[in-house]
């Protein structure tokens, strides 16, 4: 029984990684290999794809612009989302359960909804084409989902914490930065990286606010799809970069997926 | 926990409230406006009332993706929490196991949706993809730009492979809050394994369950870009959902109200079901 139960989650991470392989496969591949053969590995392996894309600059700067936008977006969705999960996790006002909702639906709107109003009205505020716009527009789902982990963090410390701290003679602001974020560094590593994660992955919005200056790496790919034939290994070695960033967060919040989601609300 | 009353809370939730309503009362006010109006460019707008709603409810068109997206949500909903539970119970509480599982299965998480959807076309293909060229080799006639049934197994399994990871990881969040002395007890009680699971471990993981299911529920019922990437709505319509089908109407016929209409509709029902959801765990949260 012991030894069976491994069985389930190993069966699970290969089927979980095979179509990754196949698409590192692709990208070592040549055209013709690809086009005329069907090999488990690459026969003739090359770095052409991957060479192309560093010494490109429309492939680069798509990278350069999605993390640019991603980290912005995180730092800006925690930063908002402390002091208001903080309220709502330690105090009591008029319409907060309202607000708590109102958020969350913002979480739950489908971004083809509002794909067309957010570009006029960014265009009108001459935000169209830049970093900001889709920072800020990624905000939409970020906001409300930080809230919404952080005041489960914030819940779990008990309000003695708090208390003590005022008696001690701390002012608010010493106690909220000196005593109360380091004790919930855990939920604040969660939280920054389901807004990486949900900035990163997103590409309607992104797509939609942006034409050249700003353009998301995921949406440089599907312009290559479309015009200029069906490069599958450079299509594939791009989609193999794009996994690089993701994998590093993973590694960095490894600790804190294993025993901080315990803490909190998830 | 006992919450002190304190109006000035208000200004905590400042920040919040002004990023998210710049970005959401102002676009969505766009939507309503366009919802029950005819333009013809120029900012002419002529009053329509509820035209747009009535022909949106009664096109067959919406109907049909409508019904579509109902049913790809129950599928997945149906396959992977169940199966997001019986992984994170097989999966190992401590060691180098745990790292391990945990990186590897949040892989597929962080990939921007439309790689998901082009690694999929190419592990799909009938002829080069690993999967597709597996399925005809073994005597199935598989192709999912061709055949619908084929089209929607390859979406359903797109999808399994890329958020059943998000269910595990919640479940697994929620089996470790469980306290040894639980397992214990019920060891001493000689209680079987499905007692343990239907009576400590089940209502355990309640809480995450339900947020678990509310994520997946509203990210299914938003479905696009995978899908759209993968098989483009095809063969014909058949897995054109309903962000796809919206899309196509608002940017690609340029039918603005129709569109719009459509999107309110959507919202509503995509917050109905939420709201739905939401009470009854606030509920829960209540009695505990």
């Amino acid at each position: 029984m012991k030894k069976a139960k491994w069985i389930v989650p190993t069966v699970y991470i290969i089927f979980l990684m095979l179509p990754i392989y196949w698409l590192l496969n692709m990208s070592f591949k040549t055209t013709t290999e690809i086009i005329n053969t069907y090999t488990l590995w690459p026969q003739e392996f090359t770095l052409e794809n991957y060479k192309t894309i560093f010494t490109d600059s429309t492939w680069y700067t798509g990278y350069l612009n999605s993390i640019y936008y991603v980290v912005m977006n995180t730092v800006i969705s925690v930063a908002a989302a402390l002091p208001a999960a903080y309220a709502f996790s330690r105090y009591k006002f008029l319409g907060d359960k309202h607000l708590f909702f109102w958020l969350l639906t913002n979480r739950m709107a489908p971004p083809a909804v509002f794909a067309l109003p957010f570009f006029q009205f960014y265009s009108s505020v001459n935000l169209f084409d830049t970093h900001v716009a889709v920072a800020l527009s990624h905000c939409l789902f970020n906001i409300p989902l930080a809230v919404w982990i952080l005041e489960g963090f914030m819940s779990a410390v008990p309000k003695e914490l708090d208390e003590t701290a005022y008696v001690d003679g701390y002012s608010f602001w010493r106690f909220f930065f000196k005593i109360f974020i380091p004790t919930i560094t855990a939920g604040i590593g969660i939280t920054m990286f389901f807004c990486f994660m949900f900035s990163w992955v997103e590409l309607l919005l992104a797509k939609t606010l942006t034409a050249v200056a700003a353009k998301p790496i995921a949406a440089t790919m599907t312009r290559t799809a479309s015009t200029s034939g069906y490069e599958l290994g450079l299509l594939a070695a791009a989609g193999s970069l794009t996994i690089i960033p993701g994998a590093i967060v993973i590694y960095f919040v490894r600790n804190y997926i294993a025993k901080g989601f315990a803490l909190g609300r998830v | 926990m006992n919450k002190t009353i304190n109006q000035k809370a208000w200004f905590f939730v400042i920040p919040v409230f002004v990023l998210v309503a710049f970005n959401a009362i102002i676009p969505l006010m766009t939507v309503v406006n366009y919802a029950f109006q005819e333009t013809f460019g120029n900012n002419v707008f002529m009053w329509e009332g509820t035209r747009w709603f009535k022909q949106i409810m009664l096109s067959e068109r919406f109907h049909a993706s409508l019904g579509r997206q109902f049913l790809f949500t129950f599928i997945i909903l149906f396959i992977q929490i169940p199966l997001g539970i019986a992984i994170a119970l097989t999966m190992p509480k401590e060691g180098i196991g745990v790292p391990v599982c945990l990186v590897l299965m949040s892989m597929p998480l962080l990939i921007p949706w439309n790689v998901v959807g082009a690694m999929w076309n190419i592990f799909a293909l009938p002829d080069i993809g690993f999967l597709g060229h597996s399925l005809n080799a073994l005597g199935f006639d598989y192709n999912f730009t061709q055949q619908i049934g084929d089209a929607w197994f390859t979406t359903i399994l797109m999808d399994v492979w890329h958020w059943t990871s998000l269910v595990v990881l919640l479940s697994y969040a929620g089996l470790q809050s469980i306290q040894p002395a639980y397992y214990q007890a019920a060891e001493i009680d000689g209680a079987s394994r499905w007692a343990v699971f239907t009576k400590i471990e089940l209502p355990k993981m309640k809480k995450v369950l339900t947020i678990a299911i509310l994520l997946r529920f509203m990210d299914s019922f938003m479905i696009y870009t995978e899908p759209f990437v993968l098989t483009g709505g095809g063969p014909g319509n058949a897995t054109a959902f309903l962000s796809i089908d919206l899309v196509k109407m608002a940017l690609g016929q340029f039918d603005l109200g129709p569109a719009a209409a459509m999107s309110l509709i959507y919202f509503f029902i995509v917050l109905l079901v939420c709201w739905v959801f939401y009470t009854l765990m606030m509920r829960n949260e209540g009695n505990q």
